[in-house]
């Protein structure tokens, strides 16, 4: 016997929940309990008042899997909505990126050179290394990364996506 | 204003709520709110032995009363003894608000005596839970916990009260009715898809009603309703396990319950309807069987008060998302104002009275053994005039008295169906003789699952609570005996009950009445015996050993591909069936 598995496509999510205590857990939580997949997920608070967080979730599931996840999330008390923004259409996923690297001479240059293609900013510099911070889709950083471990890459820190739908409407 | 302790905020909360009895056991970290029980006389505290019967108990109560059930129990041991009730009560959308103690806030975290993880541990047991760190936060909490527990889709709620909160002072505060920030569940169904589904019903040739536990949960009023839909459309009615009772099983229209032990003319009419009308039900695997046979060439409308509930299982062609007791109510009065006349469905009628035909339920009588069917539809016959309320274990005997007890009106039915909990029948019957102390209460049990909460023979003991367990003793784990005889050659591994007490003695030791029932000729006396006596007894009633349990769909069969009679067992199955549940 074996054990087949249904085609997934990526979709992120945007979620908004009370800041309380356990809300991550119940999360996070959730995408365990019911074996959905969690790429990427980044929360903060983004109310005025510490009340309200936006979570973004990078998942991937299939179509019909998908209309769960959304459906069980959903139905936690402390949601407030669910936001599939790949289904809603166009809208601007980033992420932050801050990358040491360290080296002397040319590969020091290079990843200069290299850094302000990316419209990388050096955050930190000692002789011996840099620290760039880089902004974009996930794809750009992963270019940046790889270019990187030519000249000298040390160690990576990513923030994961946040996203945010186009146009003047709230999603 | 004065301030009042956590613990006497509670009890405050709790008796505004109408709450008139609590299932609970007393330890370190609730000795607070025990205390101020203690003063008090509007609330019931029932001791049960086990924490784990005090949430079957809450749920016994809450399923026959339709009120929420509430349980209280200590830090540590004492909430994850009661993680299967709650776990239980999620499956099966019981209402139920569970007060856990918890060590001072100041020892949270350090591994303190009797600490647990209590909001951690239950929260994907629960439909929420709550840490209250702040008496003046837990009236609120309370109201809250009550408000969720009870409304939209029901489920437990757990509150866990640190000992300090207990008695910490806060000024004490009237709440009123909750309106939630986030949670507002959508009871009403959308006018034009009621209207749509009117119609399907109207236009269908071989329709069918498919209802489940949701319309228990919506009320006695629903189960009208369901009665008042079923007449004027002539369609027939077949019901999960958790809806037994909806619709009178004396009812013609009514086929019997579906699935795995369903009846035969209730799944072939599923499967050759051409509209399937689910009202509170979740297309489970056990009623399902094999999805992408199950019921090919129907269109299927869903109404569920939960809206991950639609879709989940089976893609349905018109979902509703609203309480099953009003959309029917929507439909019943659609259905009028447009003056649809009944439809004919004789075609339908006779094809489903040829399944019918087959008598799938028929049982070979067992010479000198007592056949579990047949001592189920004794016990029938003799209290059908008394509207008894059942309960049940878990196993071959719930099967059989799903299939041979008939329910006439809902909240008389009370199992454990989404987890399957042995253990739940007697607590359960507790819960609910308590609910309706009035009423007779039956415990259909096997003798492996009653001995997981035996030790509730005291509660009922101490509380002079006439409940009746009526065991069937085939000193096998039946059903688990049974997948083996169907499934691996009647290797029977680790399911025969050995070493079992004598249970008249056991009843006889507890303050009970014992019987034992071992001969046909005995069995309408032994049950006559056990009606006649005021307190509690318990049958034990010695039935054929090898008894199994017809019809049945074997996992990853279809609807059509019932097993009817023993001689159609192969014995073996291939590890795609055996690797399903």
């Amino acid at each position: 016997m074996h054990i087949t598995q249904e085609t997934a496509e990526r979709h992120t999510l945007a979620i908004l929940v009370d800041n309380e205590p356990g809300i991550l857990a119940r999360i996070a939580g959730l995408f365990t309990a019911r074996g959905y997949n969690i790429e990427s997920l980044t929360v903060t608070d983004i109310s005025e008042d510490d009340r309200i967080s936006r979570i973004t979730i990078v998942t991937s599931a299939s179509a019909h899997v998908m209309e769960q996840i959304i459906a069980q999330l959903d139905r936690l008390v402390p949601v407030h909505k669910v936001t599939d923004l790949t289904v809603l259409g166009a809208h601007v996923e980033r992420e932050l990126a801050l990358v040491k690297v360290a080296g002397k001479g040319e590969q020091r240059i290079e990843a200069l050179r290299l850094a302000d293609v990316y419209r990388a900013r050096v955050v930190d510099a000692t002789t011996a290394s840099f620290v760039f911070e880089v902004t974009g889709g996930t794809e750009k950083i992963d270019k940046f990364v790889e270019l990187m471990r030519e000249v000298g890459l040390v160690e990576v820190a990513r923030t994961g996506i946040v996203a945010i739908s186009r146009g003047s409407e709230a999603a | 204003m004065t301030e009042k302790s956590g613990a006497d905020i509670l009890i405050e909360a709790l008796t505004d709520l109408g709450v008139e009895v609590v299932f609970g056991y007393p330890g370190g970290a609730v000795l607070p709110i025990y205390d101020a029980l203690f003063k008090q006389k509007r609330i019931r505290h029932i001791l049960v032995r086990h924490e784990q019967a005090a949430t079957h108990a809450a749920e016994g109560y809450a399923r026959s009363t339709g009120k929420p059930g509430v349980v209280l129990v200590t830090s540590g041991p004492g909430a994850t003894n009661a993680v299967t009730g709650i776990a239980d009560a999620l499956m099966d959308s019981i209402p139920m608000v569970v007060i856990t103690g918890q060590v001072p806030t100041a020892l949270i975290g350090t591994d303190a005596f009797q600490e647990a993880d209590t909001v951690g541990i239950t929260r994907h047991v629960t439909k929420h839970n709550y840490l209250v760190k702040d008496p003046a936060r837990l009236g609120a909490t309370i109201h809250e916990a009550f408000h969720i527990a009870t409304s939209g889709r029901p489920g437990p709620v757990v509150v866990d009260i640190p000992k300090d909160v207990q008695v910490a002072t806060a000024k004490s505060v009237k709440y009123g009715t909750i309106e939630h920030k986030t949670y507002r569940p959508q009871v009403k169904a959308e006018p034009s898809l009621i209207e749509a589904a009117v119609d399907m019903i109207a236009a269908a040739e071989r329709p069918i009603f498919y209802t489940g536990g949701g319309i228990i949960n919506s009320g006695p009023g629903a189960s009208q309703l369901l009665r008042e839909l079923a007449r004027i459309t002539g369609a027939p009615v077949t019901s999960t396990l958790m809806g037994l009772g909806a619709l009178p099983a004396s009812s013609p229209q009514w086929l019997g319950m579906l699935g795995m032990h369903g009846t035969f003319e209730a799944n072939m009419a599923m499967n050759k309807a051409d509209l399937i009308v689910c009202l509170g039900a979740r297309f489970d695997d056990r009623v399902t069987g094999r999805l992408d046979a199950f019921s090919p060439h129907s269109r299927k409308i869903h109404v569920d008060i939960d809206r991950s509930s639609v879709n989940k299982n089976v893609r349905v062609d018109l979902p509703i998302v609203a309480d099953c007791g009003r959309a029917i109510e929507d439909m019943v009065r659609v259905w009028k104002s447009r003056q649809y006349p009944k439809p004919d469905l004789s075609d339908w009628w006779n094809r489903i009275e040829g399944w019918r035909a087959t008598r799938c339920l028929d049982f070979p009588e067992g010479g000198t053994e007592i056949m579990p069917q047949r001592a189920v539809r004794a016990l029938c016959a003799a209290t059908k005039d008394r509207a008894p309320i059942i309960t049940t274990e878990v196993g071959q005997h719930q099967m059989w008295a799903a299939q041979h007890f008939d329910f006439e009106s809902p909240n008389k039915w009370l199992t454990s169906g989404g987890l399957g909990t042995m253990g739940y029948g007697l607590p359960a019957a507790i819960g609910a003789q308590l609910g309706n102390p009035k009423a007779l209460v039956i415990d259909i049990a096997g003798e492996a699952s009653i001995q997981m909460n035996i030790q509730e023979l005291a509660t009922a003991t101490q509380y002079r609570l006439p409940v009746k367990i009526f065991i069937l003793n085939n000193q096998y784990m039946g059903m688990v005996r049974q997948w083996q005889e169907l499934t691996y050659e009647s290797r029977y591994s680790e399911s025969y009950s050995d070493s079992l007490p004598d249970f008249v003695k056991l009843a006889e030791a507890y303050g009970w009445k014992g019987i034992r029932i071992e001969r046909p000729d005995q069995l309408d006396a032994g049950i006559a015996d056990m009606l006649a006596h005021d307190g509690p007894v318990m049958v034990d009633c010695m039935v054929a050993q090898l008894a199994n349990c017809f019809p049945m769909i074997p996992s990853g069969a279809a609807h059509t591909d019932m097993i009817l009679q023993a001689n159609e067992v192969s014995g073996t199955m291939d590890d795609e069936a055996k690797a399903l549940v």
